[in-house]
């Protein structure tokens, strides 16, 4: 009995190790294949140059400044809407049948897959609102995407600035609002900004969504109402339709390096923010 | 004045708090008015149990891609679930402080990486080591179900590893008292409290491989035909829109609205299921 007893803990165990070290082996298996193929492609005049040739040759240019301004228009819409939102969610609201539809809706948002954004957005931002393929139709988009994320974020962030913190606010007299927004929030901020460096991650590797708001146009977008090929879609087009291998592990190896830098990043500030409160 | 503009911010933190509200709804409206009106021309059985999608001869039976979405979610559960919860487990009772600390920002990166890199992975190096080692064409469920149990890794290892830390210190040295050994422990007292959140994680992690839609178009072939072996090719729900969404016009369109709907269908069916798992045993 006690035998079988400690051959089972044993074998679970090493069930337990196993399992810890096919995810860190996969992970691994991936990073190294695709830096490996990848690192050589990058170079000054890949980062700089246009594609040529549908993407066999030449650069990623266009395709980084898409990126850019998809992220931009992204963050300028579901930025303040997601902080604010927040803020109301955290300092303003009496619990009741409102904030529980609000929750329940936020974290429907999180759930919908994005190739039924994808969808919504080209009915309604492409087709109904008449923004065609553009920038603006996929950086809104994304912006309804990475909502949840900057909600949930800076809600967490609010959550735990100190209560003490407020109080002393109030008592020397400051309105709500001065309260909010001159104590709760800088005292958040890091917490914020890790929300929002969360939500450019996602709108970085998004791929579907914007496949079907963005369009995937080679040229260089010079307005938000253009067309433009993010890395992502890049990297998917050379894949799917097998242009160039080569170029593909170029730009996959570009994203990876990109998502490295935005999670140390929010990685760092969050440690600043735990730091913080746990000193109080 | 003052009052006036405290009143008026309030305002403002309200309509932006309800902007999440208001966009479901609008994406709810957007997707079933332009897919609706052609379930209706057709009939719904058309859609949810005609075998054959031929857009052009006016059959959109989706019957191949439900099963097809099936069949690599819930491959991608079988592979990603034991490891899943084995990898929570270890990191939330096993796992020395320092490890963690290597762990965890692995698990970061591999919730961050874009899935378009994953397919192109599971394209350039599991797609030909499938065909060398079984045959066929590469492009399988086996293939697509792989990619996802890699990608759901990190939310299944995340919601159960909270939810296996948040069980009370009092059960874990009640359990070890009465002369239980560590695994014991975990089987009898951390994994049945923490059932809830571990059901969650599961859930959670299937709506993503069911709503995941690149990496699977990368490795499975996309054949809107329904599989007999887990090594043929394969077209999910996903997939088929976002392939035929760049051409289609018409009934055609409208039809790969309708495939959106039953997506949504499931997805909402998925996250209902999640919201009526009992919060914990015996509360």
């Amino acid at each position: 009995m006690y035998r079988a007893l400690k051959i089972e803990e044993t074998v679970a165990k090493l069930f337990l190790w196993i399992s810890v070290i096919v995810t860190l082996l996969s992970l691994f298996a991936i990073m190294c294949h695709i830096l490996k193929e990848g690192i050589g492609v990058i170079s000054w005049e890949f980062l700089t140059e246009y594609p040529e040739d549908m993407g066999r040759g030449g650069g990623i240019f266009p395709s980084i400044i898409g990126t850019l301004y998809l992220i931009t228009v992204a963050l300028i819409f579901a930025a303040p809407v997601g902080i604010l939102a927040a803020i109301h969610l955290t300092e303003y609201t009496k619990k009741g049948i409102l904030v529980n539809t609000i929750r329940f809706a936020t974290e429907a948002l999180a759930g919908i897959p994005s190739i039924i954004f994808g969808l919504f957005g080209f009915a309604f931002l492409v087709i109904f609102m008449g923004f065609r393929w553009s920038i603006l139709s996929g950086g809104i988009t994304l912006a309804i995407m990475i909502l949840p994320t900057i909600i949930r974020t800076t809600e967490e962030a609010i959550r735990s600035v100190p209560l003490m913190y407020r109080e002393g606010s109030l008592a020397l007299g400051a309105t709500k609002w001065q309260t909010v927004y001159k104590i709760v929030i800088p005292a958040a901020l890091p917490g914020i900004v890790t929300g929002i460096i969360l939500g450019i991650g996602r709108s970085v590797g998004e791929t579907a969504a914007v496949l079907l708001t963005a369009g995937s146009s080679l040229n260089l977008p010079t307005s938000i109402m253009d067309p433009a090929r993010s890395l992502s879609i890049h990297l998917f087009t050379l894949a799917s339709e097998g242009i160039s291998f080569k170029n593909a592990y170029g730009t996959a190896t570009v994203l990876i390096i990109l998502i490295m830098i935005i999670n140390f990043t929010a990685n760092f500030l969050m440690k600043k923010m735990t730091a913080r409160t746990h000193s109080y | 004045m003052k009052r006036f503009q405290e009143k008026s911010i309030e305002k403002i933190l309200l309509l932006s708090a309800v902007t999440a509200i208001f966009i479901v709804l609008l994406i709810f409206v957007f997707i079933f008015v332009e897919g609706f009106p052609v379930i209706k021309k057709y009939g719904l059985t058309h859609f949810i149990t005609g075998k054959f999608w031929h857009p052009n001869d006016s059959a959109f039976g989706l019957l191949p891609m439900i099963i097809g979405s099936i069949y690599v979610t819930i491959g991608s559960l079988i592979l990603g679930v034991p490891l899943g919860i084995g990898c929570a487990i270890f990191l939330a009772e096993m796992a020395p402080k320092k490890l963690v600390l290597v762990i965890r920002p692995a698990i970061e990166l591999l919730a961050g990486i874009p899935s378009v890199v994953y397919g192109f992975y599971g394209l350039v190096v599991l797609v030909p080591l499938i065909r060398e080692i079984f045959g066929g064409r590469g492009f399988s469920v086996l293939a697509g179900s792989i990619v996802l149990a890699i990608m759901i890794l990190p939310t299944i290892i995340n919601i159960s590893e909270d939810s296996i830390r948040a069980v009370p210190r009092e059960f874990k040295e009640g359990s070890f008292a009465l002369g239980a050994t560590h695994w014991q422990t975990i089987k009898y007292v951390m994994l049945p409290t923490a059932r809830s959140g571990i059901i969650t994680a599961v859930v959670l992690g299937m709506g993503r491989a069911i709503g995941e839609t690149m990496a699977i178009i990368l490795v499975t072939g996309n054949v809107a035909v329904a599989p007999t072996s887990i090594l043929e090719p394969v077209r999910t729900l996903t997939a088929n829109i976002a392939i035929e969404m760049g051409y289609a016009a018409g009934d055609h369109s409208s039809a790969l609205f309708a495939t959106g709907i039953v997506l949504f269908v499931f997805i909402m069916i998925l996250n209902s299921l999640a919201v009526f798992v009992p919060k914990k045993v015996g509360d």
